[in-house]
This record gives structure tokens, C-alpha cells and sequence, in this order.
């Protein structure tokens, strides 16, 4: 998938890329769709099927990913802009903000910050679990 | 002068203006995180939500206009977590020789960062509608919107907590990981990931590509692990 000497990408490559990830995100939104048919209180995030998705094309399309690829690596080196308008969002909720924000701050940090450590412990102490 | 007003009320509501001003506050906040040399304090999603909220409310201009213009920034998010896809599938290797610390790292990560905020709010006598907006704050916003929704929770207030968790995952994650002295970039990676999904995600991406696929699965993970337990809990009800 990635070749020493890269051909630059034309014009319609690009186009082609993102259209690749579109289409794997509304194959995954379809699917969520179909599924709630079943489970209506189904909520899982098509995005992500359409991420997994993606991964089995990649493995299928070898040098013919490079437009994915290359879209992909644009919009994942911009992923915290994307982030900005819902950020902006919490100036909708002044008074909550003043009536829990405290508490809500405190439990956000302090539980945020429990979750990294006992998430990278287990994960190191599993490693060296199976390792042995 | 009245046209010179209709054209400011022109400006202030379109779309472009704030599309604009979103793009700029967020060039401007790189800029300021180089001059900081990148701390991870210099968060850009934080310095732009920082510079933007200010201009928003001198303006007068009110979130839904905002998000006329911003909205097309938002949906970019989608087939962004499409794009996970690549990192994650360079890194396949590693993530199939960790599948079973990815597994029991993901249980106990996930029921910690539930249990945890549940906890805390409910010590301060937060109310119901506040507890179920907390409960899913460590998965991705959309879900997380309508996970809160089904518990009885605020689906906006949802978002806000999503967005927090997420900064403060980014902010913290790269100096507590190096006062507990790991190297491992692999489990790095999944802790923030399953802690502070996009936006910890973007933080693990910028540090190390083995680290940003890690976050990229843990993110998917937790967020479909999340929405399987608060449904099951629902569906027992």
C-alpha cells in the first residue's frame, strides 16, 4: 500500500478517495438503519461500521488505495478542527454550567483521568500476563 | 447607514461568516500551540471554542446560527472516523497480536469511565437527567447524544461532557503516561482512545501512528461496548 516511488495523485484521484469514504460511511448508516428495524434502540455509530468496513477494502484494493489513503491522512492531520463546532456548543448551556459545573468538572477530570490509568495498567499487566 | 447595517446583519447571519471564522480561530490556535511549543495544554479545539464563544456572544449571535456556517466542518467527522480505517490497517499486525489485552483493557477501561463519573455526580446529588448525560461521556458524540436520550438525559448536555472528557483526555494523557514511565505506545494509545475517543484520538495521532490506530480501535470499542451495556441496562428495565 505504500510504494518507495509515489506517483503524484491526479486531480480525480482525490475525488475518488473521498468518495470511497462517503460510500463506506453511508453503507455503514444503511446498515445501522437496517438494524434498528430489528432493535429500534440499536445505537451504534454507522461511521464506525463503515470504518471497519474500509479496513477490508484496503486489504483488497493493495496500490489502488493510494486516493483513500491519501484522503484519509488529509482529513485524520485536520481530525481536532472537526471537533470546533461542538466544542462552541457549550455556550448553549450557561446555567447548567453554572448550577453543576463544579461537581460535572471535577467528575469529568477526575474520571477521565482514572479511565487512562486503568486502562493503560490493564492493558501493560494483560501483555505481561499472556507473555509469560 | 441603514444598508451598512443590513449588510452587517447579512454578514452575522451567514453561513460563510462563521464557517470562516471557525477555520480561523482553529489556524490562529495551531499558531498559538506552536509559540507554546505544542504543549498539550495549548489544546486547538479548546483555544478555538475559547476564542470563538466570546465573538458568538459580543455578536449576539446565537448557537444555531453558528452552526449554519460551522455544520460543515461538523459533518466532515463522519468520514473522518471512516479514515481510522488506514492507520488501523497499517498497524493490523499489532492489533491482532493485542486482541486480548485490547479485550480486557476495553471491559475495564469502559466500566471505569462509566462507573467513575456516575459516581462523582451522584456524590454532588446531581440529578437524574444530569447522571444519564454523564454516563456515556467517554464514547464519541453522536452516539453518546443518543444514548443520553434514551436513559432520560439531555442529548446537548451529552455533547458538551463528550467534548470536556475529550479535551481533558488530550490535555493529560501525554504527561500522566509519562509520570507512570510506560513507552508502550500501543497501550498509550488505547487508554486515551478509550477515555477521550475523537478527540484523544487526534492527541494520540499527532504523538506516534502506532498510538493513533490503538486510540482509533479503542474508540470504535468503547463506543459500541458502551452502547451494548446502557441498552442491555435499558432493555432490563
Amino acid at each position: 500500500m505504500t510504494d518507495v516511488v509515489a506517483k503524484p495523485l491526479r486531480p480525480a484521484d482525490w475525488v475518488a478517495g473521498f468518495a470511497l469514504l462517503i460510500l463506506c460511511q453511508l453503507a455503514g448508516e444503511t446498515l445501522v438503519q437496517i438494524l434498528r428495524l430489528i432493535v429500534p434502540a440499536f445505537a451504534f455509530p454507522g461511521p464506525v461500521i463503515g470504518m471497519l468496513l474500509l479496513v477490508g477494502l484496503l486489504a483488497l484494493m493493495g496500490d489502488r488505495a493510494r486516493p483513500v489513503i491519501a484522503s484519509a491522512d488529509g482529513l485524520l492531520g485536520i481530525l481536532s478542527l472537526l471537533f470546533v463546532p461542538s466544542a462552541v456548543g457549550i455556550m448553549q448551556h450557561g446555567e447548567l454550567i453554572r448550577a453543576w459545573g463544579g461537581p460535572l468538572l471535577l467528575a469529568v477530570v477526575a474520571s477521565t483521568a482514572l479511565t487512562l490509568v486503568v486502562t493503560v495498567g490493564v492493558f501493560i499487566l494483560t501483555e505481561r500476563w499472556m507473555s509469560r | 447607514m441603514s444598508s451598512f447595517s443590513e449588510i452587517w446583519v447579512y454578514l452575522a447571519t451567514s453561513p460563510l461568516t462563521w464557517l470562516g471564522a471557525t477555520l480561523v480561530a482553529f489556524v490562529l490556535a495551531l499558531r498559538i500551540g506552536a509559540l507554546l511549543g505544542n504543549s498539550p495544554l495549548a489544546n486547538s479545539v479548546l483555544l478555538s471554542a475559547a476564542m470563538l464563544i466570546p465573538v458568538l456572544l459580543l455578536t449576539g449571535t446565537s448557537y444555531p446560527t453558528y452552526f449554519e456556517g460551522a455544520q460543515f466542518v461538523h459533518f466532515l467527522l463522519g468520514p473522518a472516523t471512516v479514515s481510522l480505517a488506514v492507520p488501523l490497517y497499517r498497524n493490523l499486525a499489532a492489533v491482532k497480536r493485542s486482541l486480548v489485552p485490547i479485550a480486557v483493557a476495553l471491559v475495564a477501561g469502559s466500566i471505569t469511565a462509566m462507573g467513575s463519573a456516575l459516581a462523582i455526580a451522584a456524590i454532588f446529588g446531581a440529578p437524574p437527567e444530569v447522571l444519564a448525560s454523564i454516563a456515556p461521556k467517554s464514547v464519541s458524540a453522536p452516539i453518546a447524544m443518543e444514548l443520553a436520550k434514551s436513559l432520560g438525559g439531555i442529548p446537548s448536555l451529552a455533547a458538551v461532557l463528550v467534548i470536556l472528557t475529550g479535551v481533558t483526555g488530550a490535555i493529560i494523557v501525554t504527561p500522566l503516561m509519562n509520570a507512570l514511565g510506560t513507552k508502550n505506545y500501543a497501550a498509550r494509545g488505547f487508554a486515551v482512545g478509550v477515555a477521550s475517543h475523537g478527540i484523544g484520538t487526534a492527541r494520540a495521532l499527532q504523538v506516534n501512528d502506532m498510538a493513533g490506530a490503538f486510540a482509533g480501535i479503542a474508540m470504535a470499542l468503547n463506543g459500541a461496548f458502551t452502547a451494548i451495556l446502557l441498552t442491555g441496562f435499558l432493555l432490563l428495565q
